[in-house]
């Protein structure tokens, strides 16, 4: 990506960032919590990519928000940042054990394994009496840098804690897409074989995409955490990472952006669908995904993607 | 033209729509039709229309906000409340779906109050729900009434101002059902256990083994089985419970786990084993009629639907529900009635002794320690800071009326609130552990 682009995207986020007092507080909150499940989406791609379908990467969603919530209630920590760290810290240590597993496999037995993971965590966490079970736990409002902003300015403090991330997060899966491990994932999914007689292992490529998109479902969980003061372990169930995928499909694996563009799109209809059909909103959701499918196959991705590449004569 | 291209513009056009149609309900929503003489009350109501909870717990509950919110804005309710509206405003109500993420209701919630403008939230019937909305309550300042969720640790965890739930928590049923048990057994040297495993069936396990130490030390807890939510499937725990042979085995199963049950473990006598409790049997009775072995004891979370005393609001309630949605009300129905039926005992209040309506502090005001009558007990606002409801329940014994195929209730008894919920000074923890003193009970 050139400095052009890192420059312009700075600003597109400055922009964002500045345009707090003209938003409404509720439209800030839901900005944010679709940004979480962009960071997610955005390390979806990253897998959907090589043509792996991860159905539990809710596990470590869950994981972050939970390291949120714990080290917040048995540390003692409060620093947001600290805590964002910790969490994706967390999330990728989970992936880098589970993906000695689950690197092996591949289309449905990857979907699979990596759904039965999940659910093992959230079993975990549904015994855990003294985690609330089902209930789950408050997690205490978060400082940021000694500072310690509530009601309003609390909201606006994640929000913009959620614009650095997805910032950063744009930067580094748009870099590593660049990269020549990750320009690997098309001859992953093509061929895997003779990937590996140019020399490379596939499964450790694989095992480190799995990781980097952990720490990005990590970052997503611990921003949903500070966001709703609450974790449960419906975080890790397996409708949570459903509904990630359905927002990769709503998106597409074109292009990085469209994750968080996706993902709140996909909020915004949610929103809207529930206020209008309380009693068959999931009709709604349903129909706008059989349509995405239908017309726009590749995603809302590949709409941006199109435009430009027709602006460059079909040079690229 | 390359093909494709059509499809490209039939999303766009689709997308466009989408766009335009956002931008219109936005718009709708923002402006309310010709305002009438008296503001009206905005009232959110969220509770579960979709999923596993919503037919037996979330649409008699939305029912009974339909029925009761007509009512109270015709001023037909009976009297304490038969002035129109809430200090005659009438209510204008918005309801949502509680199925979804916790994430999906806390961003909701805020919709509600920071986007359309509510007054005021009665709803959730998931305790994790409440327990991730009570915070988000006290940074909008949104006046709560929380209607169904029973885990006690929503006030004893903090204090809060702005959430209000007049209906009791769930200790009561546990209690209740121990001291039942207790009164109707009292030679009992061994019981069993079969609840679902999530918070709900935990700690209504944990509620009732410890209220159970506290009255008859010497019965021993003989099996504790823990099928996972919605298994629907419970022929083990069934083999484990007639092996153990219990006088008593207690369980807080609820919809398709509590009709699955009673079927299965009607199928292999386990009745003539063992006597089932059941804390919320009064949801299944009518559908599953003489499939319940007679003698099960039964409860309603509260003195409700057939537990319910006489009384000229309840035979009213009764009348009104059954006219308009066929189907005798549930407990969750009373819940949300006796819900509404505080907020606008406090609204009236304020709206009294403020000559003007009221605002959301002095409503607050008037809700605190309020004492009222709900359509099957008097609710009173006594613990946590005024802000969690007492009342008496009952618990009876299920028998099939075989001449008129009805399903029936006997040997109902009644404990006062003081004998069933713990003091205003303690966490329901502590006070089952030390022996639930001062608990009064006659």
């Amino acid at each position: 990506m050139s400095v052009r682009h890192t420059l312009l995207g700075a600003l597109v986020f400055a922009g964002l960032a500045a345009c707090v007092p003209l938003l409404p507080l509720w439209l800030i909150s839901l900005i944010t919590i679709a940004m979480s499940s962009g960071l997610v989406v955005s390390g979806l791609i990253i897998l959907w990519r090589a043509g792996l379908v991860p159905f539990g990467q809710a596990l470590f969603f869950a994981t972050g928000a939970y390291t949120v919530a714990l080290a917040g209630l048995w540390l003692k920590i409060s620093d947001a940042v600290v805590l964002v760290i910790l969490a994706i810290v967390a999330a990728a240590l989970v992936a880098a054990f589970a993906g000695l597993l689950l690197a092996r496999y591949r289309e449905i037995f990857f979907a699979m394994l990596s759904l039965a993971l999940s659910m093992i965590l959230y079993g975990l966490l549904v015994k855990s009496e003294a985690l609330g079970s089902t209930d789950g736990i408050n997690v205490a409002q978060a400082t940021f840098f000694g500072m310690k902003p509530r009601g309003a300015a609390y909201t606006i403090a994640v929000f913009w804690l959620s614009l650095v991330l997805v910032f950063l997060a744009w930067l580094s899966v748009t870099a590593y897409l660049g990269s020549v491990a990750g320009q690997m994932a098309g001859a992953i999914r093509d061929n895997e074989i003779r990937v590996e007689y140019l020399g490379i292992s596939v499964t450790r490529l694989i095992h480190l995409k799995l990781t980097i998109a952990a720490a990005l479902a990590g970052a997503g969980g611990a921003l949903a955490a500070l966001s709703i003061s609450h974790v449960d372990p419906q975080m890790a169930y397996w409708t949570t990472s459903g509904g990630f995928v359905f927002v990769t499909i709503l998106a597409g694996a074109v292009s990085v952006p469209a994750a968080f563009i996706g993902a709140l799109i996909f909020e915004v209809i949610r929103s809207i669908a529930v206020a209008v059909l309380p009693g068959g909103w999931q009709m709604i959701l349903g129909t706008v995904l059989l349509v995405t499918i239908l017309f726009v196959p590749n995603g809302l991705g590949s709409l941006i993607m199109r435009k430009r590449i027709a602006g460059q004569g079909g040079s690229k | 033209m390359v093909p494709g291209t059509t499809f490209v513009r039939v999303c766009k056009a689709v997308l466009v729509a989408t766009g335009v149609s956002i931008i219109g309900l936005a718009t709708a929503s923002a402006q309310t039709a010709t305002p009438p003489a008296v503001a009206p009350v905005k009232l959110g109501i969220v509770t579960f229309l979709t999923g596993a909870a919503a037919g037996p717990f979330g649409i008699p509950g939305r029912n009974a906000a339909e029925i009761m919110i007509e009512m109270i804005n015709a001023g037909k309710v009976p009297e304490p409340y038969a002035t129109p509206g809430l200090g005659g405003a009438p209510i204008e109500t918005k309801v949502l779906d509680e199925n979804g993420s916790t994430a999906n209701q806390v961003t909701e919630f805020r919709n509600l109050v920071q986007r359309d403008g509510m007054h005021a939230i009665v709803g959730y019937i998931s305790s994790g729900n409440c327990l991730a909305v009570a915070p988000v309550a006290e940074e909008l300042k949104a006046l709560t009434v929380l209607f169904d969720c029973g885990t006690p640790r929503i006030f004893e965890e903090k204090s809060l101002k702005y959430v209000f739930r007049a209906t009791p928590h769930a200790t009561m049923d546990s209690v209740a059902a121990a001291r039942y048990v207790v009164k109707k057994y009292p030679e009992l040297t061994s019981y069993s256990g079969v609840n679902q495993n999530y918070a709900w069936g935990q700690d209504s396990w944990r509620d009732f083994v410890a209220a159970m130490k506290a009255l008859t030390p010497k019965a021993k807890v003989e099996k504790e089985l823990f099928p996972k939510l919605f298994a629907g499937e419970f022929g083990a725990e069934i083999s484990a419970l007639l092996t153990a042979k219990s006088p008593i085995v207690h369980s807080s199963f609820w919809n398709g786990d509590l009709e699955s049950f009673i079927v299965q473990s009607g199928a292999r006598g386990l009745s003539k084993e063992s006597t089932m409790v059941y804390t919320a049997g009064e949801s299944a009775m009518f559908r599953m009629g003489s499939k319940i072995p007679d003698g099960s004891i039964i409860g309603a979370r509260g003195q409700h639907g057939v537990l319910a005393p006489e009384s000229a609001l309840n035979t009213w309630f009764r009348k009104v529900y059954e006219d308009r949605f066929g189907t005798p009300p549930l407990y969750p129905s009373y819940h949300m009635a006796q819900s509404l039926l505080g907020l606008k005992a406090a609204w009236d209040k304020a709206a009294i002794k403020a000559g003007k309506r009221p605002t959301t502090d002095e409503v607050i005001a008037a809700f605190e320690n309020l004492e009222f009558e709900g359509p099957s007990a008097k609710i009173r606002m006594a613990i946590g800071n005024g802000h969690q409801g007492i009342s008496d329940i009952a618990y009876g014994t299920f028998k099939y009326n075989k001449a008129e195929a009805r399903p029936e209730i006997v040997d109902i008894v009644r404990f006062p609130a003081e004998c069933v919920n713990p003091p205003a000074n303690m966490t329901s923890t502590a006070w089952l552990e030390a022996g639930m003193p001062g608990a009064k009970c006659n």
